[in-house]
C-alpha cells in the first residue's frame, strides 16, 4: 500500500444532514434489536420454517458481503494483474469493503437464534468440514481481519508510526495474496451454500456450477460498486470523478461480465433448465429481470464513447448491483420454496422492523464511510488544482 | 508472464502491456475457473442406512387419523399445546413447528366419500422426521448440532452445540427442523424417534401407543421387508398386522427383553390397495422412516426426491475446493509470488521517482 497518489483526509465537518440521518436511522435499528434480543426473532421478524431465512441473511450478509467486494476486484487488479494505475482506487474500495465485511460478520449475531455459541463453529469438535456454511464463517473471518490489515497502513500513516508501517509493507504482499483467496474461497462457497437445498430451489439458480457463477458476479460487482462508489463520492465532497481510471477498468468490467453470462446461459442450456424461463411464473419474471440487468451495462456503456460519459457509468455500476443482488434474491427467497405447500404455503416479505435493521446496518457503513474519509487519508489527494 | 508492465511509465498501456495484461487475466481466469469447477476425483457417494438403523413404517391406510400419535409424541418430549382454533381447548397444530414434531395431516378431495382413494376421497400422512441415510441437516450443520448416530442412524439434536442459524431448516426437503421463533433462546425442534427413552426401554411414542399399527417401530431393514410384504398382497386380503414394535429378524429373547410392552399385539386386517412404492427405500440414498399409501405420495405431502442426496452433491463440491487445503494453499502460493513481485516492484518505482525528482 504505498503512497505514490498521495492519499489524504478530505477534512470538513462531521456533523451534517447526512450524518444526523445516519445516527436517526441506527438509533431505530438499535431500539428494534433490543427487542429482538429479548423476546426472540419471531417478535420482530417476519421469518417462518418455510422460509427460516429472510433479508438479514440474503441482504445484510450475502448480498453485504458481494456489495463489498470492490476491495477484493480493485486489488487484485493492481496487485496480481500488476495495473499499478488502479492504484487510487484501492484505498477507498478497502474502505468499503471492510465496513461491508465487518458489518455482515456483525449482522450475522443478530440472525443467530442461539448466538451466544457463535463460537462453536470456530472450535475444534464442534466445527463441522462438511457444511459450507462452515467454510463461509471461517472464510469471511479470516478475510475481515486481513483487511483489517491490508487498511492499517492508513491508520498507521495518521498516527506517524512510520516505523511500523515501514515493517508492516515488507509483508504486506502475502496479506495481499490472502485478501484475494480468502473472498474467492467464500464468494463462491454462498452460491454452494443452495446446493444442499437440493430441489427446493428452482432449477434457474440450482446448478453445480453455481460457486463459480457466485464468484464471478462478486469480481464482475465490485468493479460495479467502485464506479458506484466514486460517482458517488465526487458528487457528495465535489471532487473530479477519476474518468481516466473508471473508464478502462468499466472495460475490463464488461470483460468478466461476458465470461459470468457465458458461464451463466451455459449452464441453463447444458442443464436443460432454460425452459424454466419461460414458464408463467414469479421465478421466470424475476430470472429475466436478473438477466435484464446483467445485459444492461452493455447497452450503458458499451461503446468507448459511451463509457466518457461519468452518469453511464454511474448507471451501469447500479445496473450490475442490481443484477447481483437479484441473483441472489432469486436463488435464496423467490427460488426458493420447500415445496410442501400442501395445506398452506409459506410465505415471506420482510417486516418493517427488519427492513430497519437492514436500513440501519447500511446507515452504519455510510456513517464510517464519512467519518474516516474525512478524518483518515483514503481519498487521493484532488488533483485538479494542483496538477494541470 | 516474465516482463511486468510498467503503467506508471506508459500511462495509455502499450500493445505489450495490454497483450501482458491479457495472458494475466486468462491465467487468472483459469486458476479461478480450476478452483471452482467440481470434479469427480473427490465425489463423496451419497450415504446409506447403517445395517441397524432404526427407523418406523407409516402404513396410511391402516391409519385412522386419531392422533394418539401426535398427542404421545407431545407428552413424550414434553411440548406444549399449540392453539389456531378460537377457544383454546385442544391443541391444532397446522403444521409441526418447533413445538410439534410430529403431526397427522388429511389430503382430502371432492366429497372425500372413500378413503384411500385420490378422486373424491381422503387420506392421511405423518409428517415428521424421516431420519435419512444422508440427511441434509447432517450436512448443512455448522456446528455439529445435528448429528447422525453411526449405529442406530438416528438424527439427534443438541441444542447446547447450536447456534440457531436454521440452514437446517433451510436445507430440509421434508421441512422437518423447525425453529422457536417464539423465543429468545429458541431452539430447534424435530423428532428424534425418542432416543431418550430407549435407555427405558420404550421406543418411539407414537409407534407404541398407535393402536392400528399404522405406525410400527423396527429396524429399517426388517421394516422395508414388512413394507415388501404388504405390497405384494393382493388388495382387501387379510393378513396379520403386526402393531407396536416389530421385532428383527432372528431376534432373541434377550434383544426382546431390551423393549418393554407386549411382545405380540398382532391382529387380522386387511391389505390396502398400495402404490407399488415403498416411499424412503430410494429417495435421498433411502430414509429410515419408510411409507406406504394408496395416493400419490406428492399429493400427500411427500417431495419427489432423486436417489441421489444433496449432501452428497454439495460434499462433493465442497471437498474437491478444500479437500486437505491443497487447492487454497496452491492457489495462495501463486498469488503470494505474484503479489510480492508486483508490490516490491511498485516499491522500486517509487525509488525510481524520488531518485529522478
Amino acid at each position: 500500500m504505498s503512497a505514490h497518489h498521495p492519499a489524504v483526509p478530505v477534512g470538513g465537518k462531521l456533523l451534517n444532514t447526512a450524518t444526523a440521518v445516519c445516527g436517526v436511522l441506527i438509533m431505530a435499528m438499535l431500539a428494534v434489536l433490543l427487542v429482538r434480543f429479548i423476546f426472540g426473532l419471531g417478535a420482530v421478524t417476519n421469518l417462518n420454517d418455510g422460509y427460516p431465512w429472510g433479508i438479514w441473511v440474503i441482504f445484510d450478509v450475502i448480498i453485504g458481503s458481494a456489495f463489498a467486494c470492490g476491495g477484493f476486484s480493485v486489488a487484485m487488479l493492481v496487485y496480481i494483474f500488476n495495473r499499478g494505475e488502479y492504484h487510487p482506487l484501492v484505498r477507498p474500495a478497502l474502505l468499503a469493503s471492510l465496513f461491508g465485511y465487518t458489518l455482515a460478520g456483525v449482522g450475522v449475531i443478530f440472525d443467530l437464534g442461539r448466538w451466544w455459541n457463535f463460537w462453536h463453529i470456530f472450535w475444534p469438535g464442534y466445527a463441522n468440514p462438511n457444511s459450507v456454511m462452515f467454510e463461509v464463517a471461517v472464510c469471511i473471518s479470516a478475510y475481515i481481519t486481513v483487511m483489517w490489515i491490508e487498511f492499517s497502513p492508513v491508520f498507521l500513516e495518521k498516527w506517524g508510526l512510520t516505523v511500523q508501517k515501514k515493517k508492516l509493507e515488507k509483508v504486506l504482499f502475502f496479506f495481499i495474496a490472502l485478501g484475494t483467496l480468502l473472498p474467492m474461497m467464500h464468494q463462491s462457497s454462498l452460491g454452494t451454500m443452495l446446493v444442499v437445498m437440493g430441489p427446493q430451489v428452482n432449477p434457474l439458480w440450482q446448478t453445480p456450477v453455481v460457486p463459480l457463477l457466485y464468484l464471478l458476479s462478486a469480481i464482475t460487482v465490485g468493479y460495479g460498486i467502485v464506479l458506484f462508489e466514486s460517482c458517488v463520492a465526487s458528487a457528495a465532497y465535489r471532487r473530479e470523478i477519476e474518468m481516466h481510471l473508471l473508464q478502462p477498468m468499466a472495460k475490463i468490467m464488461l470483460g468478466v461480465l461476458g465470461l459470468f453470462l457465458a458461464v451463466r446461459l451455459g449452464d441453463l442450456v447444458v442443464r436443460g433448465a432454460l425452459g424454466h424461463a419461460f414458464a408463467a411464473s414469479l421465478e421466470a419474471f424475476f430470472f429475466w429481470l436478473e438477466l435484464f440487468c446483467f445485459v444492461l451495462p452493455y447497452l450503458l456503456i458499451g461503446s468507448a464513447a459511451a463509457r466518457r460519459n461519468p452518469a453511464r457509468l454511474f448507471l451501469a455500476g447500479i445496473a450490475l448491483m442490481c443484477g447481483a443482488m437479484l441473483m441472489r434474491v432469486n436463488g435464496f427467497l423467490i427460488g426458493y420454496d420447500t415445496g410442501l405447500g400442501v395445506d398452506h404455503g409459506w410465505h415471506y416479505f420482510p417486516s418493517i422492523a427488519e427492513m430497519l435493521v437492514t436500513i440501519g446496518m447500511f446507515s452504519v457503513e455510510v456513517l464510517a464511510y464519512i467519518i474516516i474519509t474525512r478524518r483518515f487519508p483514503v481519498l487521493p489527494r484532488e488533483e485538479a488544482a494542483a496538477a494541470h | 508472464m516474465k516482463q511486468p508492465s510498467h503503467p506508471h511509465t506508459e500511462p495509455e498501456a502499450g500493445s505489450q502491456g495490454r497483450r501482458n495484461f491479457l495472458k494475466r487475466l486468462l491465467a487468472g481466469g483459469a486458476a479461478a475457473a480450476a478452483a471452482v469447477a467440481p470434479e469427480v476425483v473427490c465425489a463423496r457417494d451419497t450415504l446409506q442406512r447403517p445395517p441397524e438403523a432404526l427407523g418406523l413404517l407409516y402404513d396410511a391406510t391402516l391409519c385412522v387419523g386419531c392422533q394418539a400419535c401426535v398427542a404421545a409424541c407431545k407428552q413424550a418430549n414434553a411440548n406444549p399445546a399449540e392453539f389456531t382454533a378460537v377457544d383454546k381447548l385442544w391443541d391444532t397444530p397446522l403444521d409441526t413447528s418447533g413445538h410439534t414434531f410430529n403431526l397427522i395431516k388429511m389430503y382430502r378431495n371432492g366429497t372425500m366419500e372413500n378413503k384411500d382413494a385420490e378422486q373424491n376421497g381422503f387420506a392421511f400422512m405423518k409428517t415428521s422426521c424421516m431420519h435419512c441415510a444422508d440427511p441434509s441437516c447432517v450436512s448443512a450443520c455448522p456446528v455439529s448440532a445435528m448429528t447422525k448416530n453411526p449405529l442406530t442412524g438416528i438424527v439427534g439434536y443438541d441444542p447446547d452445540i447450536c447456534i440457531g442459524c436454521r440452514y437446517c431448516v433451510a436445507a430440509c426437503p421434508f421441512g422437518i427442523p423447525k425453529y422457536q421463533y417464539d423465543s429468545p433462546t429458541g431452539q430447534i425442534g424435530k423428532c428424534e424417534l425418542c432416543r431418550h427413552r430407549h435407555k427405558d426401554g420404550h421406543y418411539s411414542a407414537c409407534a407404541e401407543v398407535c393402536p392400528t399399527g399404522a405406525t410400527l417401530f423396527g429396524r429399517s431393514e426388517d421394516l422395508l421387508a414388512e413394507a415388501k410384504r404388504r405390497l405384494a398382497l393382493k388388495p382387501g386380503e387379510w393378513t396379520t398386522m403386526p402393531r407396536g414394535r416389530l421385532p428383527a429378524k432372528g431376534e432373541t429373547p434377550e434383544q426382546a427383553a431390551q423393549w418393554k410392552g407386549p411382545l405380540n399385539q398382532d391382529y387380522q386386517a386387511q391389505a390396502g390397495a398400495y402404490l407399488q412404492h415403498v416411499y424412503g427405500e430410494k429417495e435421498y440414498g433411502g430414509t429410515q422412516v419408510l411409507k406406504l399409501s394408496a395416493v400419490n405420495f406428492q399429493k400427500v405431502g411427500m417431495p419427489d426426491l432423486p436417489p441421489k442426496s444433496s449432501a452428497a452433491t454439495s460434499e462433493t463440491i465442497q471437498h474437491t475446493l478444500y479437500g486437505g487445503l491443497i487447492m487454497p494453499v496452491a492457489v495462495l502460493a501463486g498469488l503470494t509470488w505474484v503479489a510480492r513481485r508486483n508490490v516490491v516492484a511498485e516499491a522500486g518505482e517509487e525509488q525510481d521517482k524520488q531518485g529522478e525528482a
